[in-house]
């Protein structure tokens, strides 16, 4: 109960700042030259004065903007997102049908960003300034600076084109009619190059935190005394310090899954996966105001309970902070 | 006309059996899927409602159109098997096929006809409502017949060569109740043609599987055509090489892609089947500003660009020196002499900009301009440097400024916040489609690809005019000479460089690329060899 008290009290304090998101993303796209029928124009190659004056019209462009805003605000009370122009589907809909692609993706490239950055991380501080550690340092600012198009690409070249153990692209096989344990396999098949591509990024990040960390709580005192009283080197690495170093990671989940979301565009773009990201660049490009509303909207709440989550979490990992105090 | 036409039919027939190669009487064989590259996903699939490539890649396979294109770029008949003018061009009469049915079963009738061009090539489809503007009905005596009655003389050869694109049949009885741009069947398209509908995933796929009642005996060969959505034209050529995909149409990869795979076994690269989707690059001039509504600037600013450099450094092989407004593979409309040409000269650009009063000041600079790239094509991009870097050895500073697709049509159709602009003419089989908008004056402001320079001339509106109500199609032929030799005297914008859609083929396909809008036709024909 004291969760969900908590929970709710955390929602409600976003709510303006989810209203200033909206309404200055709202005010930003206006400022965009061009709206969705010039966009729509420019897909289909042209069409006359008139036809695209009816369709401002049909889109509920031929309005002021203020008067547009004030709708869209009244229509979000209700939790209607309104109608997508590209796809003459409401929002919601869109975005339902795109949302477990993005997060399969982002829950995957996140988890094993963390566990191998965890892992690398440790080993390399057990060893610092010897050879593993400057192998494994080296390698994760090579993996960070490495432009994560290049990397998807370089991937799709060696495992699909030439040894190809990896689809080049897409969720799951088209038209194979797989289901069950199948389908999964499938779908995990086709995952494994765009979550290497997206996790390696930020694996570096955390492997680097992590080191730091660890030195960090290694030179501390209480490490000392475990030391005095005898115990092995990896029971004090095990039970003392991972536990007190792991904060900082779990603090960066909750700031990167943010990132991860939006930052996700360029690897579902080149491995053609139907994500969140490609819809927002989508929506962008067509000025499609509803789809790109929503999807901040969403996008918002979800960063908000992983926060939520992030928090409780730290509270497990050291009683001494009161969650929600 | 009627013996004529089926005679068309059966060279087409017999035509297609013929693989393009050397691979002659190859037996087809049925079966496989058809993977295609989809680079370009629109909101709709119903080509009766918007005319692009990007929805006749998919909804051509689905529904058809009342006659297409053979492979030399003559009408030949499709829903209608045969046609009829009267001489004064204000009736004509299509004889439509009989026996055809809807993928859902109904009976496919006149009354189809004269529901679509009506409601929807009259009313919605973009380049549709400009031609079919003086449609005033479509009369259906029986249910085989459909008479399109003008109020103004429709020149036979216009219709014909613009119904391959603008002729897409829908069918009324699931269209005729209810708003038509929120029907479902736009991206779920129920048609007679080769290919079902299945399955759209958007942003994913979509899925056509063979129409076991087609109306042509024993066809289409192919189980399935797959169109995968690729957005980005690295991973499409890699999913290319990795056999994922089958055909790249429309100029869709890099062009360093282009020439790569061209050199690979595997693959055939070529503009052949994209004859019927010709363009030209464009140098778009803003006569507001008194500068470039000096003819000379213009000319010397044309005279500046060497063309068959820069075609030579970046183009490759896929495009040639632009002649005019109407591209070189219009055979029917393509003037053989007599247009004159802007070469490359720089000193006669330099003279012409010190006679037009443009005199160089201070660092050599004559005047600074602002230059628009559409954002389409990579070939604009790099065609926008190369005019930058041309400008600035004749004095003239250009700032290139980028926007992307909803922008740069607001900024230089609608707003009229540029000085150059660079971008594609799509030419649709006749000028009087999409081409002559680019020259007529009076065109209502915010129309995108259509006369928004600020540039008018009594004498070529009044060829237009003429020429797009001409019967005779001898004089027609010599109204649209004239209006090439106009264009190119009075450059009111350049058309410096011609293209061709590039495909790129895995070998596996057959019977690809054999009429001149291959990559929208229905490929009733095609085959996958195993």
């Amino acid at each position: 109960m004291r969760v969900l008290a908590l929970a709710g009290r955390r929602l409600a304090a976003s709510l303006p700042t989810l209203l200033l998101i909206l309404v200055g993303m709202f005010l930003l796209l206006q400022l965009a030259p061009g709206d969705t029928v010039d966009a729509l124009m420019a897909q289909m190659g042209g069409g006359d004065a008139a036809l695209a004056q009816e369709l401002r019209r049909f889109y509920g462009l031929d309005l002021s903007v203020a008067e547009r805003l004030g709708r869209y605000l009244l229509r979000l009370v209700t939790l209607d997102l309104g109608f997508s122009a590209i796809y003459g589907k409401p929002v919601a809909t869109v975005i339902l049908e795109r949302l477990p692609a993005t997060l399969l993706l982002m829950v995957a490239a996140l988890s094993f960003a963390f566990f191998l950055g965890l892992v690398l991380g440790v080993l390399a501080a057990r060893r610092v300034n010897r050879w593993p550690d400057t192998l494994i340092s080296t390698l994760g600012l090579l993996f960070y600076a490495t432009p994560s198009f290049w990397f998807g690409l370089m991937a799709i070249v060696l495992f699909s084109v030439h040894l190809q153990w990896f689809p080049a692209g897409g969720f799951y096989e088209v038209g194979s009619g797989l289901t069950g344990l199948a389908l999964t396999l499938d779908i995990a098949m086709h995952l494994v190059l765009p979550t290497l591509t997206l996790g390696l990024i930020f694996l570096a990040i955390y492997l680097r935190i992590m080191r730091a960390s660890m030195l960090e709580v290694l030179s501390l005192d209480f490490v000392r005394t475990a030391r005095a009283k005898g115990l092995t080197e990896t029971r004090i690495v095990t039970r003392h310090v991972l536990r007190n170093a792991m904060l900082p990671m779990v603090t960066l989940i909750g700031l990167q899954a943010g990132t991860m979301l939006g930052g996700s565009v360029v690897v579902e773009t080149v491995f053609a996966l139907p994500g969140l990201g490609r819809l927002a660049y989508e929506s962008v490009v067509q000025r499609d105001l509803n789809t790109l509303l929503g999807i901040v909207f969403v996008s918002a709440l979800l960063v908000i309970a992983i926060n939520f989550l992030v928090d409780l979490l730290y509270a497990k990992l050291d009683p001494r902070i009161v969650s929600g105090g | 006309m009627t013996e004529f036409s089926r005679r068309d039919a059966l060279l087409l027939s017999s035509a297609g059996l013929i693989p393009t190669g050397a691979m002659a009487q190859e037996t087809p064989r049925r079966g496989g899927i058809l993977t295609v590259h989809f680079a370009t996903e629109q909101r709709i699939l119903n080509p009766s409602l918007q005319a692009s490539t990007g929805v006749y890649i998919v909804g051509g396979k689905i529904q058809e159109a009342l006659v297409d294109l053979d492979e030399a770029g003559n009408p030949v008949p499709v829903l209608a098997e045969s046609w009829e003018s009267s001489p004064d061009g204000k009736t004509h009469i299509f004889k439509l096929r009989q026996g055809v049915t809807w993928h859902d079963g109904k009976p496919f009738t006149s009354a189809d006809v004269a529901f679509t061009a009506m409601e929807m090539w009259k009313k919605i489809l973009n380049y549709g409502t400009t031609l079919q503007q003086f449609l005033t009905e479509v009369q259906t005596p029986d249910a085989h017949t459909a008479v399109f009655k003008y109020e103004r003389p429709m020149p036979q050869g216009l219709l014909l060569r613009a119904l391959p694109d603008l002729g897409y049949i829908s069918p009324k009885h699931i269209y005729e109740t209810g708003d038509i741009r929120q029907n479902p069947a736009n991206t779920a398209p129920v048609g007679t043609g080769p290919f079902k509908f299945v399955q759209y995933e958007r942003g994913q796929f979509i899925i056509a599987e063979r129409n076991p009642n087609y109306w042509r005996p024993n066809l289409p060969y192919l189980d399935r055509v797959v169109w995968r959505v690729i957005g980005d034209r690295a991973a499409a050529a890699a999913q290319m090489e990795a056999g994922q995909i089958l055909f790249s149409p429309y100029s869709s990869l890099a062009i360093s892609d282009f020439q790569r795979l061209s050199r690979d076994a595997r693959f055939e690269v070529t503009t052949k089947g994209n004859e019927g989707n010709a363009r030209t690059n464009t140098v778009e001039f803003n006569h507001r500003n008194p500068v470039l509504a000096d003819v000379r600037v213009r000319k010397a600013i044309g005279h500046a660009l060497n063309i068959p450099f820069f075609i030579e450094n970046f183009l490759g092989t896929f495009a040639k020196v632009g002649t005019g407004p109407i591209p070189s593979v219009s055979t029917a409309y393509y003037p053989t002499s007599g247009i004159p040409q802007i070469g490359y000269d720089v000193a006669l650009a330099n003279r012409l900009l010190d006679e037009a009063g443009q005199r160089r000041g201070a660092g050599g600079v004559r005047f600074s301009v602002r230059l628009l790239p559409a954002p389409w094509g990579e070939d604009i991009s790099l065609f926008a440097t190369y005019i930058q870097q041309s400008l600035q050895q004749v004095g003239i500073r250009v700032e290139i400024v980028r926007l992307d697709a909803a922008g740069f049509l607001r900024s230089v159709y609608n707003d009229w916040s540029f000085d150059l602009a660079t971008g594609w003419h799509q030419y649709r089989n006749d000028p009087a489609v999409s081409t002559t908008v680019w020259y007529r004056s009076g065109q209502p402001k915010g129309a995108p690809w259509t006369n928004q320079w600020g540039w008018q001339s009594d004498q070529m509106d009044q060829i237009i005019d003429n020429a797009a109500t001409e019967v005779d199609a001898d004089r027609r032929r010599a109204l649209y000479a004239d209006f090439v030799k106009l264009a190119q005297t009075d450059v009111p914008i350049l058309t410096p460089i011609e293209q061709i859609f590039v495909s790129v083929f895995n070998k596996r396909v057959r019977n690809a690329a054999n009429n001149p809008r291959w990559a929208s036709s229905s490929w009733h024909d095609t085959w996958l060899a195993s």
